[in-house]
This record gives structure tokens, C-alpha cells and sequence, in this order.
């Protein structure tokens, strides 16, 4: 492919993707309005538009008709880079996630994803979420106000100690497909066994670490059980309280698109991807995997949602406790086990 | 005709060093922290460049994410102000900068012309993750694990560091309830 159309195509992709991702940012804070509001027998958000689906655009203009507050006791340069931090890195780690098999368009073998196969695409992820949690710490720090300075140092602190139970959780996935290519781990998941079982890793052994990771992904993305971060019992807002208008809905949409990342290196990593059953004509079964995709990352989703609206928040000490002495040898000992098993 | 590698190369080698000289200009200890970051982020793409795409994954991940992590949270906790301006010290004049220039002057004449500095090829050296576990598990297992013995005896030895010792006749501090 000439380097001019490769760039083109790519361009293109990106702002497929973007556009996709940040639509379904607004729609699961529409969602989780909606199902919280159920779950607690209210209605949610039902004025705007029918069953209150345009309550999104009328939040976004709010947020752009606000006062945009810059407090005068806060580090200025840092205080206006953190929620872009938060904001970049996670939007930037969708860019390795797959969504489907290679497309062919006119001759040119173009893959669903904005960046090509990298081999260590699993990697990049982590990478780029590990580099987010500054955007959180450099927030609570830079706002010079002690409620902010504790939710950074929370979230920090939660961060960094729930990363190595993820990390740990996805090995055993790994080593199942023996890659870090996200394409080749959905590849390795195809077909069924004892006839209906579809070949996914959480019914292949995983469940343990598919647990795993669910604790430790809804640590990373600082949501309810583990939302000690921005706990308003004790915290105000924690690390964005002295955010407002855009700047505060940065990090919203931060939070977010970190979870529905968390949900599509789920889906890729435990529930198969795109892996689905196939039918009809052609052209549904060219839409179908990216169906499959969308319905396991919305199930992943919604999941996240019913447990907000079911636990309370722990306690700090609790958390931390949970994670080091808990999680993190649950997940080792799953990684052993799953090594003896693959190399038996 | 220059590639694009290499345009590429030069500009992530300049942030880098613009890092590094912004590091030691900086007098606030966050901002010093933050643009070691970004040299670190800048070597990634570096290693991403040359082939080495683990080496520069595992560069974010570890560097980057978990130990600059540790650093900015130490700031944030000891609450460090602005450091204090010294005229610069005399052995830094006397011996520092002669010595860095006679350090750097040697690693260009290595270079330029010790014969065994060749050119190599991207990818031409193992960077797969793949080959470097081949390589960490197999032919260095005994260096690899002596690495992992001696971080866990630093770990050790934070640990006694920083717990304190009991009081003698005192009573223990009171174990907080769960």
C-alpha cells in the first residue's frame, strides 16, 4: 500500500474509532443513569428526547456554557495539563484494540484496528494506562487543596498496586495462546468443545483469572466498589473537586473510555472477541464478528453498571488489604496453575 | 534520501535530550520528575524504532508507569517545595564539567573509531519477546535469578528500615480494630 493512502486510511480509521468510542462514552453515562435509576425504582433521565436518549447532547452543552473556574491557588501549568493527560491516554489506548478479522476493500488488506497487528499490542495497553494514572495524581496535587491531594494519592496508590493483579491475570491468558498479539489470542479462542462450548478462555480454565481481572480492572478505572479516589463521603469530589465545565468533563469522559477499553481487553483476552456464531448472507456475516464484539463489550458494560448499583465502597485499608493479600496471590497462584497445565 | 526512521529517530532523540537538559534546569521537584518522564517516554519510541518493540513496552510499563509513579507520589506526600539556588559549587566547576567533557570526548572517539562499531540492521538483533524470555530463561537463568535475589534483599531491607523498632517496657501501638 503507498504511504500517502496508508496515511489516509489510517486518518479515516481513527476518526471512525473516535467517534465511535466517544459516542458510546455518552451513551453509557445515559446507560448507567437509566439502569441505576431502575435498579433504585426511579426513572433516570427521561425529559430529554424520548426516554431521555438526547440527555447526553444536553449534558455536553452544559458542560461547554459553564463558568470555566481556574482556581488562584492552584499550580496553573499542571492543573491544566492533568485532565489532558487523563484525557490523551485514554483515548489513545483503544488504538491497539482490535475489532474484527482483516477487511479486504479494492485489493488492500486493511485490518480493524487503527494501528497494524503490533506484536506486543497487550503491552501497549498496559503501558498507556499505567502512564494514566498521572492525570489523576498530578490533579489531586496540583489543585493545593487537601481533599484533591488525598484522591490522587488514593488513586495513585490503588493504581499502581492493582496494576500487578492485572498484569498477572492476563499471563495466564498469554500463555494459553502464546502471544501478545490481541489478533492471535481471539484467533486461538475459535471453535467449540464437547460440541457447544465455545472455545473462550473463561470456560478454558481462566475463570479464576477472569475474576482477577474484573477486580482489578474496576480498581484501575477508580469505580465503585473501589472508588476511594473520589469517595464524597469523605473526600468532596477527591482529586476533581476544583474542576468545573470542560476541564471537569475530561475526566469524566477519561473514566469512561477507560472502561470500555477495560471492556474490549476483556472481551479480546477472556470472552473470545469477535469469535461468534456465523449465519446468513454475506454481508451479515461480514457484520456479524463486529456485532459479537459490540454485544460481549456491552454485556462487560453493563456488568460494571449493576455492580455500582449493588456494593458500597470499601475501605481504604480494606483495598489495599483486598488487593495485596488477596488478589494478588489468587493471581499468581492462577498463573502457576495454569503453566503446570499448559505444559502437561 | 532521509527516511522517514530516521526523521523519526532524530526527533525523539531531541526530546530526550531536551528532557534531560529541562530536568536539571527545573528548581520544582514535580516539574524535574515530569520531564524524566517524558525521556523516558522519548527512549520508548526510540527502542520502538529500532525493533526493540518488548524493550520499549516493558520501558513504559516499568519506568515510565510504576517507578516515576513512586517518585511523583513521594513528591506529593513530602509536600516538597521549590529547591533552594546555589551559586554552584566549586568541584562541579573544577572537576565536573571537565570530567563530563572528557567522558563524552572518549565515548565519540570509541565510536568513531573503534572498528568493531558497525552498522546494524533493524531487527537484526533478537527483540521479540519470545527470544528475550529464550534468552532470560535458558542462557542467563543464574544472572537472571541473582538479579531477583538481590532486588528481594533490598526489599528486606526497606522493610527493616522503615518499621521501628519496639520500645523497650512500652506498650505496642494499639493494632487498629477491623
Amino acid at each position: 500500500m503507498p504511504i500517502g493512502l496508508y496515511i489516509l486510511v489510517s486518518v479515516i480509521k481513527s476518526a471512525i474509532v473516535l467517534f465511535v468510542l466517544l459516542t458510546s462514552v455518552a451513551y453509557t453515562v445515559w446507560l448507567e443513569r437509566k439502569v441505576v435509576g431502575h435498579m433504585q425504582n426511579r426513572w433516570g433521565p427521561t425529559r430529554v428526547g424520548p426516554f431521555g436518549l438526547l440527555q447526553p447532547a444536553a449534558d455536553g452543552l452544559k458542560f461547554l456554557f459553564k463558568e470555566d473556574l481556574t482556581p488562584p491557588h492552584v499550580y496553573k501549568p499542571l492543573f491544566l495539563a492533568a485532565p489532558l493527560i487523563a484525557v490523551v491516554f485514554a483515548l489513545t489506548s483503544i488504538s491497539v484494540i482490535p475489532f474484527g478479522n482483516d477487511v479486504v476493500i479494492g485489493g488492500y488488506v486493511i485490518p480493524l484496528q487503527i494501528t497494524t497487528d503490533v506484536n506486543t499490542g497487550l503491552l501497549l495497553i498496559l503501558g498507556v494506562t499505567s502512564i494514566g494514572v498521572y492525570g489523576v495524581a498530578l490533579a489531586g496535587w496540583s489543585s493545593n487543596n487537601k481533599y484533591s491531594l488525598l484522591g490522587g494519592l488514593r488513586a495513585s496508590a490503588q493504581m499502581v498496586s492493582y496494576e500487578i493483579s492485572l498484569g498477572l491475570s492476563l499471563v495466564g491468558v498469554l500463555i494459553m495462546a502464546g502471544s501478545f498479539s490481541l489478533r492471535d489470542i481471539v484467533h486461538a479462542q475459535q471453535g467449540h468443545f464437547w460440541g457447544f462450548i465455545p472455545n473462550w478462555n473463561i470456560f478454558h480454565g481462566q475463570i479464576i483469572g477472569f475474576f482477577c481481572y474484573l477486580m482489578a480492572a474496576y480498581a484501575e478505572t477508580n469505580r465503585i466498589p473501589f472508588d476511594l479516589p473520589e469517595a464524597e463521603t469523605e473526600l468532596v469530589a477527591g482529586y476533581h473537586t476544583e474542576y468545573s465545565a470542560m476541564k471537569f468533563a475530561m475526566f469524566f469522559m477519561a473514566e469512561y473510555a477507560n472502561m470500555i477499553t477495560v471492556g474490549c481487553l476483556a472481551t479480546l483476552m477472556f470472552l473470545g472477541g469477535w469469535n461468534g456464531p456465523l449465519f446468513g448472507p454475506p454481508v451479515l456475516q461480514a457484520i456479524l464478528p463486529v456485532f459479537w464484539f459490540v454485544a460481549k463489550v456491552f454485556c462487560f458494560l453493563f456488568l460494571y453498571i449493576w455492580v455500582r448499583g449493588t456494593l458500597p465502597r470499601f475501605r481504604y485499608d480494606q483495598l489495599m488489604a483486598f488487593g495485596w493479600k488477596f488478589l494478588l496471590p489468587v493471581a499468581l497462584a492462577n498463573l502457576i496453575a495454569t503453566a503446570i497445565g499448559v505444559a502437561w | 534520501m532521509v527516511s522517514i526512521h530516521l526523521i523519526l529517530f532524530l526527533a525523539f532523540g531531541a526530546v530526550a535530550a531536551a528532557g534531560a537538559i529541562n530536568l536539571l534546569v527545573q528548581r520544582h521537584p514535580i516539574n524535574a520528575a515530569l520531564s524524566l518522564i517524558a525521556v523516558m517516554a522519548a527512549l520508548a519510541g526510540e527502542y520502538m524504532l529500532l525493533g526493540a518493540e518488548f524493550v520499549a513496552a516493558v520501558q513504559v510499563i516499568v519506568y515510565a508507569g510504576a517507578i516515576m509513579v513512586l517518585f511523583v507520589f513521594v513528591i506529593m506526600l513530602l509536600n516538597a517545595g521549590v529547591e533552594e539556588q546555589t551559586k554552584g559549587s566549586r568541584v562541579a566547576i573544577l572537576f565536573g564539567i571537565p570530567g563530563m567533557l572528557l567522558g563524552s570526548l572518549l565515548i565519540a572517539w570509541v565510536v568513531l573509531k573503534h572498528s568493531g562499531t558497525g552498522d546494524v540492521a533493524v531487527g537484526a538483533l533478537p527483540g521479540a519477546p519470545n527470544v528475550i524470555g529464550q534468552l532470560l530463561f535458558h542462557e542467563f537463568l543464574l544472572p537472571f535469578e541473582v538479579t531477583s535475589i538481590l532486588i528481594l534483599i533490598a526489599i528486606m531491607g526497606a522493610v527493616v528500615l522503615a518499621s521501628k523498632p519496639p520500645v523497650p517496657g512500652g506498650t505496642p501501638a494499639k493494632k487498629v480494630q477491623d
